[in-house]
């Protein structure tokens, strides 16, 4: 899961080109709640195993937040890895301190992602990760549905509708159709509390801290500049079919007609 | 000069235009060698495309062993041609897929990875939008092979006669490689309208059609268009999720977006932001969507359009 800046709020990056995680107020990337949530449903419709829910998350201090939120959403247990060498990591990057996270947690038979965060959006990291744990990816499903070691999901693709098979253990990446995200209930909140919380920095998982942060990102942003703010465009009210008219106009002196 | 590698999308041999806006791009950073994953008869036909492109060589990768199995194959037969050609660049059209290519090929061969460009001059410099549009930042790729995905739109196709020699390139693919399969494709029923994510001109609707989507329809064909929908308009279930725009659907940039009875919430504005030109019609004058158009009608959907769409047809005899 990733801590992000809030979307609806001011959102800016540092001096460094770095996005700005402090100035703006953080939650969990609302594309991962749906990622928590399918894997508390894999849980749940395998009532008798023992299964146990991991919500995991690299980030800074306060993305410990976006962790109790997972606990409190109802898994079993969180990771946090908390180092001030991983500020301005790249998705490289990024995706290897998930990979040794997870290795040391698990191993994992499912490793769940939501399909992008909701600040980089690159979409990148399961891809990334299952490179890394060597483990085939099946990617923006919007219906999951498993059996035994089997799983099945559903997808959009460009121009078709797809059903993927594979075999556990796998990186699955859900969309925003794979089924609402639950709200914490107030007994949630409280068991929260209760549930081991582990935090890791970068020797406990046994990666050098020179291979992330912003120096030796794989790729690096130079330069950043806020839009402008759009000249207002023009804007007519609609009497007597004016409002047609007026658009037709619009489009063909663009050309678009 | 260095060969660029330009990965071509193509539907069943059919070359997809991002593929030309690519190797249009590609020859700004050395000489653009095209690489494609199809059935080996169709790379006549495939070759003359793009050479007149300016692609100097077309790699043919035979998928017939690795049609159905996802993105890895194709991550690990790029890693192969990647290793023999040496290439400067590698650039592929930005779809989930090629991204999650990308993604792989970025840590086989080490090389750093920038997504959704949309513009790269040479360097490779790449410029993205981010933050739902509200700033532009310029990147580059400081490890090994610059890999990039490049969004539709991102330049105009330029022709230029490239030699187009076709060459074979056999893959060797992992078994490993194989383990998320395709058990199952069903085409969508075909609109007869451009595909949405390469559209010039993409007509959406929202909550304000009210789950009546001809006039928007109607509108869009007036204008040779792709449809669109918000959020709102898919989770009433009046349109499928492929026709999402937005930051959970498809972000589109086309040369121009009219969002009708679309109020414009952020997710939905991180979808079309980078549009050129933004059209808004709407019956809340209120609605955010204002704040972004170049032109916005304030009025109601079913009256406007239709009658838009009969003043178009008339101008168009």
């Amino acid at each position: 899961m990733k801590y992000v800046p809030d979307a609806t709020a001011d959102r800016k990056f540092e001096d460094d080109n770095t996005v700005d995680r402090v100035g703006v107020d953080g939650l969990l990337s609302e594309l991962d709640e749906y990622a928590v949530e399918q894997a508390l449903q894999f849980r749940e419709k395998r009532e008798g195993e023992e299964i146990e829910v991991t919500a995991l998350c690299v980030g800074p201090e306060k993305a410990v937040d976006a962790v109790r939120k997972a606990l409190q959403m109802g898994a079993d247990k969180g990771v946090h890895v908390v180092d001030d060498a991983i500020a301005g990591s790249d998705s490289i990057a990024t995706s290897l301190v998930l990979a040794k996270a997870i290795e040391k947690v698990g191993p994992a038979d499912l490793v769940v992602c939501g399909m992008a965060s909701t600040d980089g959006g690159m979409s990148v990291v399961p891809a990334m990760l299952a490179e890394r744990l060597g483990l085939p990816q099946v990617t923006l499903a919007s219906v999951v549905e498993s059996q035994g070691d089997q799983v099945r999901v559903k997808r959009d693709n460009e121009g078709s509708t797809e059903v993927i098979g594979a075999t556990l253990p796998l990186v699955l990446s859900v969309t925003d159709q794979s089924g609402e995200a639950r709200y914490p209930s107030f007994k949630g909140i409280m068991a929260a509390k209760k549930k081991p919380l582990e935090t890791y920095s970068l020797s406990d998982l046994g990666v050098d801290a020179g291979e992330v942060g912003l120096s030796v990102a794989w790729s690096q942003v130079e330069d950043t500049t806020a839009r402008p703010p759009r000249t207002a465009g023009e804007i007519v009210t609609d009497e007597d079919g004016s409002g047609a008219t007026a658009l037709v106009e619009f489009l063909a002196s663009k050309k678009f007609i | 000069m260095s060969e660029v590698l330009v990965v071509i999308d193509h539907a069943d041999g059919a070359v997809k235009k991002p593929t030309l806006e690519l190797l249009t791009i590609a020859r700004r950073l050395g000489e653009p060698s095209a690489v494609f994953f199809g059935s080996p008869d169709k790379a006549d036909a495939v070759a003359e495309k793009v050479k007149a492109y300016g692609a100097e060589k077309v790699y043919v990768v035979d998928d017939a062993e690795i049609k159905g199995y996802l993105v890895a194959p194709k991550a690990e037969a790029l890693q192969q041609l990647a290793e023999q050609a040496q290439p400067a660049a590698i650039l592929l059209p930005s779809s989930f897929e090629n991204k999650e290519v990308a993604a792989r090929l970025a840590i086989k061969i080490g090389s750093g990875l920038i997504t959704d460009a949309v513009d790269v001059q040479e360097g490779p410099v790449t410029t993205q939008s981010v933050f739902a549009g509200n700033y532009t930042v310029q990147a580059k790729v400081t490890q090994g092979t610059p890999i990039i995905t490049v969004k539709p739109n991102a330049a105009a196709p330029e022709e230029a006669a490239g030699a187009g020699a076709v060459e074979a390139f056999s893959a060797t693919v992992s078994d490993a490689a194989k383990t998320a399969q395709v058990v199952a494709t069903q085409p969508r029923e075909s609109t007869g309208r451009p595909e949405l994510t390469e559209a010039a001109i993409v007509v959406s609707g929202g909550r304000g059609t009210g789950g009546d989507f001809a006039p928007v329809e109607g509108f869009a064909d007036s204008l040779g268009a792709a449809v669109g929908a918000s959020r709102a308009a898919v989770d009433s279930g009046w349109m499928p999720h492929a026709f999402q725009v937005g930051q959970t659907g498809k972000t589109v940039s086309p040369q121009l977006y009219v969002a009708n009875g679309i109020s414009g919430a952020i997710q939905h504005r991180a979808g079309m932001q980078t549009s050129k030109v933004i059209v808004a019609v709407n019956k809340d004058e209120e609605a955010p969507i204002f704040e972004l158009v170049d032109f916005g009608v304030v009025g109601d959907l079913h009256s406007v359009l239709p009658a838009a769409t009969e003043q178009i047809a008339a101008r168009k005899g």
